[in-house]
């Protein structure tokens, strides 16, 4: 009888010896944490630039909406810069091209589109006011182009804005300039009263 | 047979199993803490090879989040902005000065800037930018007051214990998408109130949440 129990434990204590033998020589690996696979931005030593990211192939096509269209992307027809915004204007259009603007426009161009922004206080050259005549006069196509393709001094934008939030962008830059020179006539009936109580107020 | 072992082995046998049994949940306990707490440098800042700071570009100059991360509400990952981007400003601010040499380097001999890793979330977790934006969780809730950093580091342990915490109860964390880059932002004093509005109002799917399948694929 007691020999017996001594056994049983005795089995018990070497399973665990060998359980703990096997956690033991097992070891951890982290090989889960680090998978074979380039994630992104993860360096490569196959490429000489030493990253995993590889170049578009030239001549790639876009299959981003509306990239087919060619007028779309480019902003231009056979009569050169649209004149005419190749999309619907909608409040929703304008609101997006205001929160697209005050993003990547504003540091330069100011919330207001004088050219006085925070970057331009910083040290650079002021770009033109969105409410000079000559950009008054500039057609709708003329911004996009811009944006598109860099102007003078500023580089080009394509990269990180959407040919559809660059239209949205170029739709709001007109609304600015139109609200530098907006009569109280422009402002509908129902709120002309609102505001101008709200100017008393100011004063 | 004679006996190998006087009685008292029997003691001695015993209490290696029981200090076995010990042993392995003391490994469990210090494991688990060892893989919640490893590789997560809170509040260290990392190095970099160019000394980019949020404090002066998001904190003092005022510019958003998406200007330079511009992927970020439609991607996974928030991009590191290319080189270009910074030359977008200093190809006229700031031009030569030896802050700026390793930026100048990489645009003119057309090599990546090897900014040094901040976060790294394990291969098997599949974190989705775009998918947090778009349901209101804000910058600073993961990646505290970035535009206060003179370097950068990470705000947040971003173990799967502190995931949860938000997976669990989003309604303590969300506010309106409008907010979502204003880092500044203070939750109102009737959070919970506004988090179970947004929940209802941006779709959220609380059951599936915590659920293993959310993160990992």
């Amino acid at each position: 009888m007691r020999r017996e129990r001594s056994t049983t434990w005795r089995n018990i204590a070497s399973s665990c010896g060998i359980i703990f033998l096997t956690l033991a020589l097992s070891a951890c690996g982290r090989n889960m944490f680090d998978q074979p696979k380039a994630e992104l931005y993860e360096a490569s030593p196959y490429f000489s630039d030493g990253s995993s990211a590889r170049p578009l192939v030239e001549g790639t096509v876009s299959r981003q909406r509306g990239s087919i269209d060619a007028t779309y992307v480019s902003g231009q027809d056979e009569n050169g810069l649209l004149s005419e915004l190749p999309i619907p204007v909608s409040l929703g259009l304008l609101q997006r091209g205001q929160e697209r603007y005050n993003i990547y426009c504003s540091p330069c161009h100011n919330y207001s589109g004088d050219g006085q922004g925070m970057i331009v206080q910083r040290g650079f050259p002021s770009p033109t006011s969105f409410h000079d005549q000559r950009l008054r006069d500039a057609t709708v196509g003329y911004f996009y182009n811009a944006m598109t393709n860099g102007f003078g001094r500023m580089l080009s934008y394509a990269s990180r804005i959407p040919p559809e939030d660059r239209w949205a962008i170029a739709a709001y830059i007109r609304a600015l300039q139109l609200s530098q020179y907006a009569t109280l006539e422009d402002v509908p009936e129902d709120i002309r009263l609102e505001l101008l109580q709200s100017q008393g107020a100011i004063r | 047979m004679p006996q190998y072992f006087p009685p008292n082995a029997n003691a001695f046998a015993r209490w290696t199993v029981y200090g076995g049994i010990l042993f392995v949940v003391l490994l469990a306990v210090s494991l688990t803490v060892f893989a919640r707490t490893t590789n997560n440098r809170v509040r260290v800042p990392v190095e970099q090879p160019i000394a980019f700071q949020h404090s002066l570009h998001a904190g003092e100059l005022g510019i958003d989040c998406r200007y330079c991360h511009s992927s970020v509400e439609v991607a996974a990952a928030a991009n590191i902005p290319p080189t270009e981007t910074c030359m977008t400003c200093h190809s006229q601010i700031r031009v030569g000065t030896p802050q700026l040499a390793g930026v100048y380097a990489s645009w003119e001999n057309e090599m990546p800037i090897r900014w040094n890793r901040v976060h790294d979330l394990a291969d098997f977790v599949y974190f989705n930018h775009s998918a947090h934006i778009g349901s209101g969780v804000g910058c600073s809730s993961c990646h505290g007051r970035v535009d206060q950093m003179d370097g950068i580091w990470k705000a947040e342990e971003m173990s799967m214990g502190w995931c949860l915490e938000c997976h669990r109860a989003p309604e303590k964390f969300l506010r309106p998408r409008s907010e979502v880059f204003n880092l500044a932002y203070e939750p109102p004093a009737d959070q919970l109130a506004l988090g179970h509005e947004l929940v209802e109002t941006y779709h959220i799917n609380t059951e599936k949440l915590p659920q293993c399948s959310t993160c990992h694929r």
